[in-house]
């Protein structure tokens, strides 16, 4: 019932593009694995699903992006996985282990920076160390490292105010570095950002997940964007969210701003957004 | 008006930021008294300028000394409703149960006023300093602890989320995020309760106490010495006045990351 669900309202796929309906026995000790999550808000008369049971995995070093409609339950799948929110029903998890608590080897970049006003840039990038109680000494290098692989060398001592919003989201991406975390799990990073930001943005972000190597899991409204960074891009389903379809990106790791343009990419992105036209429910 | 060159340095000491509420000082002082020159208003109603700061002048050792049990008897008050407000805040913000239990019942016990159960506590603990100190107390605790708790409670969820999903601890991420977050809010309540506070001491004294401002002023009421009345008003005002500025102090060093400290930022920087 799910494997037609997937298809329901698209097209055969073409050859270059797999509809990942069921994955080939996904390994259980490394990357992330989710067996029939739910979660269900409030109790009683009261109970809202907010997501249908989900089962996917997310490969190490895989760049993993969710693309759905508004009040899909994506922010929920996120805490989920970071441990901050306990599934209803349902395993998560990270390299073997069940997810029951904040795991801690985990990056989060939200939709807003949210530097801690009264923290310097540096400070505010070495937060994660100080929340882990580990030697600031030993990490000062690699996050002045960082900044300046994100262009905000000589921004250290600056109060997050006094930058701009894509520079203080820059920040805030070296800030779910610094502690070298396997996973970032990043909630519509760019949404607040203008679109030429977004787009150098996209660029960076693609980059990043180049050289570090990082399993990534960005949630996001923009299927171009989605497209863009992926490897393989989750659609989900209106609210409670379920998978809709999982599609692989055979763009290769090298894109540039051209891949826009690549015929595959045009070819994906229209693929994605029908889902949502048969639905309705772009907003 | 005629245009100037440049302003003459008296003009520009004029304009000082600091001298305009004593400029307007000025003008309401001399508005009183051709005032009562005017409408020729007796003594016993409202006394002439003059003769208040005469009795500042001849009596000042007298209202100082006086002034000093009254100003430690606010610190004191003051003192407490910050550290009973602010843990109290953080329990109301941190658990809807403590919250559900506690605020209204804090609202209702603010509605009681506080001239009309202060002679109980005369009764209790007899006149001396400590019921001018639970006076002032109970006046001041309120507004720290409204301010205190809307300021933990503005704390974005999303940032708490951040902090917690570093692996810090409960103390930790209170300490980083939700207490600086608060101490604008804090503070605010602060200057608040520190004017307030005044206030109880003064009410305290009323009621039962023979030292303190709140003391001479009943008495020179008693006896209809209209001048040594308003020289004790002044006092208190002054008193209100220092004790604000040292909080406002007391805040810049604190948070000087705060929008409303931000021009001291490029001062400083």
């Amino acid at each position: 019932m799910t494997a037609a669900m997937r298809t329901m309202s698209v097209d055969q796929p073409s050859a270059h593009l797999r509809v990942v309906s069921e994955q080939s026995a996904p390994s259980t000790t490394s990357g992330i694995n989710l067996s029939g999550v739910s979660k269900t808000y409030g109790t009683g008369d009261g109970k809202v699903p907010s997501l249908r049971p989900l089962d996917f995995h997310i490969n190490d070093g895989e760049f993993f992006v969710v693309v759905g409609p508004s009040g899909c339950g994506k922010s929920t799948l996120l805490k989920m996985i970071s441990g901050l929110l306990p599934p209803t029903t349902g395993e998560i998890h990270v390299d073997g282990n069940k997810v029951t608590e904040p795991h801690g080897d985990v990056g989060i970049v939200f939709q807003n920076a949210l530097l801690l006003p009264w923290r310097n840039i540096i400070n505010n990038v070495l937060m994660p160390i100080d929340m882990k109680n580990l030697p600031r000494a030993d990490y000062m290098d690699r996050a002045k490292q960082l900044l300046k692989m994100v262009g905000l060398e000589g921004f250290e001592k600056k109060l997050p105010w006094q930058l701009s919003g894509g520079m203080q989201q820059r920040a805030s991406i070296c800030r779910a570095l610094v502690h070298d975390p396997k996973i970032m799990m990043m909630d519509e990073p760019f949404g607040a950002l203008d679109a030429m930001t977004r787009e150098k943005m996209n660029v960076e972000l693609s980059r990043i997940q180049r050289t570090t190597g990082k399993t990534i899991l960005l949630i996001t409204h923009s299927i171009p964007e989605a497209v863009f960074l992926a490897d393989k891009v989750l659609v989900m389903t209106e609210r409670p969210g379920g998978i809709a379809a999982i599609y692989d990106v055979p763009l290769g790791r090298e894109r540039t701003l051209d891949a826009m343009a690549n015929p595959i990419f045009i070819d994906l992105v229209a693929r994605i957004r029908k889902h949502f036209m048969t639905n309705s429910a772009l907003d | 008006m005629s245009e100037k060159k440049a302003p003459g340095s008296v003009s520009k000491l004029l304009n000082a930021s600091w001298l305009r509420p004593f400029v307007l000082l000025v003008m309401i002082v001399v508005g009183w008294d051709l005032a009562i020159r005017i409408f020729n208003i007796p003594a016993y109603q409202i006394p002439a300028p003059g003769d208040v700061v005469k009795v500042l002048y001849t009596d000042w050792p007298e209202l100082l000394a006086q002034s000093g049990p009254t100003t430690y008897a606010t610190l004191l008050g003051f003192l407490a409703s910050a550290v009973f407000g602010i843990p109290i805040a953080m329990l109301i913000a941190g658990s809807r149960t403590v919250e559900s239990y506690v605020y209204p019942l804090l609202v209702f016990s603010q509605s009681i006023p506080k001239v009309a159960i202060a002679p109980l506590f005369v009764v209790w603990f007899g006149f001396g300093i400590v019921p001018k100190i639970i006076a002032a107390f109970l006046l001041g605790f309120f507004p720290v602890v409204v301010s205190a708790v809307q300021g933990f409670k503005s704390v974005d969820p999303d940032m708490v989320d951040l902090a917690r999903a570093m692996k810090g601890s409960r103390f930790r991420v209170f300490c980083a995020v939700n207490l600086p977050h608060a101490l604008p809010a804090i503070f605010s309540g602060l200057k608040v309760s520190v004017t307030l506070a005044v206030v109880g001491a003064v009410v305290g004294e009323f009621v039962g106490s023979n030292s303190g401002i709140g003391y001479v002023l009943q008495r020179s009421i008693g006896t209809f010495d209209l001048p040594t009345m308003f020289a004790a008003l002044v006092i208190l005002a002054l008193l209100g006045v220092i004790l604000f500025w040292l909080v406002d102090r007391i805040e810049r060093f604190a948070i000087p990351w705060h929008v409303s400290q931000r021009a001291d930022v490029f001062v400083g920087s």
